[in-house]
């Protein structure tokens, strides 16, 4: 098919492209670019909660002040950090990067059904994500009422606020963009076949995912416009009369709520949690089947556990706000729908487990990453039952019991998950394999660093140390005589170690572009189409027409020859 | 399991069902994981690629895996009906009457806790935000009011006596501020345009702190405040000193 388009100048071809494999990589590099930077604002942070008030070293010059971190650039780095780590990196990389590229592989469709749309999303994420950059130099610098700007702070604070509601608003117009192509993909240009329950796992997650974002969003999108004229124009959706900032009465019409827009947050937040994991979810189904070399355990249970994950996720939302005076009635349903949709999540984990059994384990690089996966995602997943249970939450809400049980979710767990999907499809888009060995230190080095930072933290909320602190807590004498917060230096040590595990990764990845061994189209020996198509795949993706005779994951079938059965082969002789 | 989760030292009635809940639903979490735990590794050693080179196409039979997922599920239902929703029940509505207890406001702002105690006659005085001052009047206190007369207000101080409820009517001038007492497990987002009553029975005397949990500006940080338990004497003799300080201070207006 590559023929029939001719060629293509550099601009069509790279910058403005309609294929979906190149937005697929633009949307990665992208994201990886804004991984680091979230990263690295988390980085400055750690330096001040372990050591509060002493210069910052190497870019304390950009902070001004002998270098210290004041509290309101903290605060900005801290809402940054949260914003850039889930809209601009997480959720670009695994659904418009790992999406993007792999789906319609993965469904033996030429591309996404509207290319243009798809040009359109990235465009709009790029937008999005100058506009969240740009803000940090702007007067009173970026956000800094945290990822969930609550109102009436986000509406008094500075500049960086309304920066951030624009930026919101070409991001959330990007993910619907996106959500409408892989829907309508995925229900149409299956090819010849390919039934929903032979569906590769990663195709699901990614369907239902595009069904969140495309129903969660829209409210935040209104939602931000609202904060955006309570800022600008003068209305007052989120502010109650009678406001009194610093002594002086506050000019405004008054009448609002603060509640309604943590509800119209938290109904978009809720499901993204999920927009953040189910992708990861099908990253290691893909990467563990491949080298388990046996089909998946339940993989119906999986597919409907899914799916009901992505029903339950819409009506949990307030349970990230217990506290904020909610009654018996609501909180009792909020309570209940946490601890149900936490039973398709043990149903998924539980099927990863029992695949292992009877398999022969290969332990690559993106296996590793895919293992590593289940005990941490499993630690975040169990963390979240006290957080969903009212009186127990009257403790540990808003502590850095919430930060590692969240973290744990989606740094250790959904991010290892988009390494393994780095490592297990880098053959496919570039023909050449990663090196192992580099992998393996990034691996085992990122797994011990992770813990590192997030385990101390369980111990630090149980105590009550709240989160957002810029000194730590270190004021409080009850959080002193915990005796929790000397792990505040461990846990920075173990942040900046993890940036150095993430330098063999970096090297390995732009060295393997070039100097990576070169390896044929399926040298993991795996079975889902995106294997069938040659690496990398022509615009088109596919040589020749295909047919689907069989499920995702046919390995190791009694009597075949080979211990994988593509699912476009025909049957053997 | 509560001495070994470091939960701070508790002084309240209702904090030792919530310290029950949390310390129940870590068994369980720890049972769960430890047992996934091992099962994992094992089965990562006795699977590996170069004992085991040719994989089962069947793996697991049997419906083992159901047993636990419904025994979890069993579990969740346990602690939602019978701990759960009876102690948010509790906290919430076993609200005991104001002339039983110790009735406060808490009025929260960008960093400081405002405490107002009724005074002698049991009754807060009329607030208007018109007559906030920062400096002298920061919860806007009617003094024509009668009532307003001999309330006391403090800043960051909150004194209660013990074993004896309390009543706090919790609200914000700006922002949200989140009233935490780590000792008492109690936390109440503070919300503006909202009175919130919280209620607790401390039951141990001695001096613990306020927590702000929630953001609020850039000095979330510093929102600290004290808070004293003593008992009832202490505390009659403290809000004597407090009154007495008052009729200072109008003598010194006059």
């Amino acid at each position: 098919m590559a023929e029939v388009h001719g060629e293509q100048s550099f601009w069509r071809k790279y910058i403005f492209s309609i294929d979906h494999k190149i937005i697929g990589i633009q949307y990665g590099i992208t994201a990886l670019f804004f991984l680091l930077f979230g990263f690295i604002l988390m980085m400055i942070m750690r330096w001040q909660l372990a050591y509060p008030e002493q210069p910052v070293p190497i870019i304390g010059w950009l902070l001004g002040e002998e270098g210290i971190l004041l509290p309101e650039v903290y605060n900005s780095l801290g809402a940054m950090h949260g914003t850039i780590m889930v809209f601009l990196g997480i959720v670009p990389l695994s659904v418009g990067a790992f999406g993007n590229y792999f789906v319609p592989l993965q469904i033996g469709a030429p591309d996404m059904t509207f290319p243009k749309l798809n040009m359109a999303s990235y465009w709009f994420y790029f937008l999005g994500g100058i506009v969240m950059l740009a803000s940090f130099f702007v007067p009173g610098g970026a956000a800094n009422s945290g990822w969930t700007s609550y109102p009436p702070l986000a509406v008094i604070a500075t500049m960086g606020q309304t920066m951030w509601l624009v930026g919101m608003v070409f991001l959330i117009t990007s993910s619907l963009l996106g959500a409408v192509n892989f829907i309508t993909t995925i229900i149409q240009l299956r090819v010849k076949g390919l039934t929903w329950m032979r569906l590769p796992f990663f195709v699901w997650s990614q369907l239902v995912t595009a069904f969140l974002l495309l129903l969660a969003f829209p409210p935040l999108e209104a939602a931000g416009v609202m904060q955006l004229m309570d800022r600008l124009a003068g209305t007052s959706f989120f502010l109650p009369s009678g406001l009194v900032v610093s002594g002086q009465v506050l000019e405004v019409t008054g009448g609002g709520s603060p509640l309604l827009w943590q509800h119209l947050f938290w109904f978009l937040a809720h499901p993204e949690v999920y927009v953040l994991i189910l992708p990861a979810m099908g990253i290691v189904a893909e990467v563990l089947a491949t080298n388990i070399r046996k089909p998946l355990w339940g993989y119906r249970a999986m597919v409907y556990s899914a799916v009901f994950l992505g029903f339950m996720s819409f009506i949990v939302w307030a349970h990230h706000m217990f506290l904020t005076g909610m009654g018996t009635t609501l909180s009792g349903f909020f309570q209940t729908t946490t601890m149900i949709i936490s039973i398709p999540s043990v149903i998924i984990l539980t099927a990863f487990l029992l695949s292992l059994w009877g398999g022969s384990i290969r332990f690559t690089t993106p296996m590793l990453f895919a293992l590593g996966f289940i005990p941490m995602f499993g630690l975040g997943g169990l963390t979240g039952l006290p957080l969903g249970l009212a009186p127990a939450d009257i403790h540990l809400h808003d502590t850095y019991y919430v930060i590692a049980h969240f973290h744990y979710m989606v740094a250790p767990g959904t991010i290892f998950a988009l390494f393994a999907g780095v490592y297990h499809w880098f053959p496919k888009i570039t023909g050449r394999r990663m090196n192992e060995t580099l992998g393996k230190i990034h691996f085992w080095g990122s797994f011990v660093c992770m813990n590192g930072i997030f385990m101390p933290m369980f111990a630090q909320g149980m105590a009550g140390i709240s989160r957002r602190l810029w000194d730590g807590g270190i004021s409080y004498q009850f959080a002193q005589d915990a005796g929790v917060l000397w792990s505040n230096e461990l846990i920075s040590i173990s942040a900046w170690v993890l940036f150095l595990f993430q330098i063999p990764f970096v090297y390995n990845l732009i060295r393997s572009i070039k100097g990576g061994e070169i390896v044929d189209d399926n040298p993991w020996e795996a079975t889902t189409l995106e294997w069938a198509a040659p690496s990398p795949p022509p615009h088109g993706n596919f040589t020749e027409p295909l047919t689907v005779y069989r499920p995702a994951y046919e390995y190791s079938v009694p009597g075949a020859v080979k211990d994988f059965l593509p699912q476009h082969q025909p049957e053997e002789g | 399991m509560e001495q070994f989760l470091g939960l701070p030292p508790l002084a309240s009635v209702h904090g030792a069902e919530i310290d029950n809940l949390i310390s129940l639903i870590h068994w369980l979490m720890l049972i769960l994981f430890v047992g996934w735990g091992i099962y994992f590794i094992y089965a990562l050693i006795r699977f590996r690629a170069p004992r085991q080179p040719k994989a089962d196409y069947g793996g697991v039979k049997g419906h083992f895996s159901s047993y636990i997922e419904v025994g979890v599920a069993i579990f969740e239902a346990v602690l939602l009906l019978g701990f759960a929703f009876p102690i948010w029940g509790m906290v919430k509505y076993e609200i005991p009457s104001e002339s039983e207890s110790t009735v406060v406001r808490v009025v929260s702002e960008q960093f400081v806790w405002n405490i107002h105690y009724p005074g002698a006659d049991g009754i807060f005085g009329r607030t208007s935000i018109d007559l906030v001052d920062a400096e002298t009047n920061p919860l806007g206190l009617d003094y024509d009011d009668p009532y307003a007369k001999d309330d006391i207000t403090t800043i960051n101080q909150l004194h209660l006596p013990v074993d004896k409820p309390v009543i706090i009517h919790l609200s914000a001038k700006d922002v949200i501020h989140s009233f935490f007492l780590p000792v008492m497990r109690v936390k109440q987002d503070a919300i503006p345009g909202m009175t919130i009553p919280v209620w607790f029975i401390p039951n141990r005397t001695g001096e613990s702190e306020i927590a702000c949990s929630q953001l609020c500006g850039l000095g979330h940080y510093r929102m600290r405040g004290f808070l004293t338990v003593e008992t009832q004497e202490e505390y009659d003799g403290w809000l004597a000193e407090q009154a007495a300080l008052l009729e200072d201070e109008e003598d010194g207006w006059w």
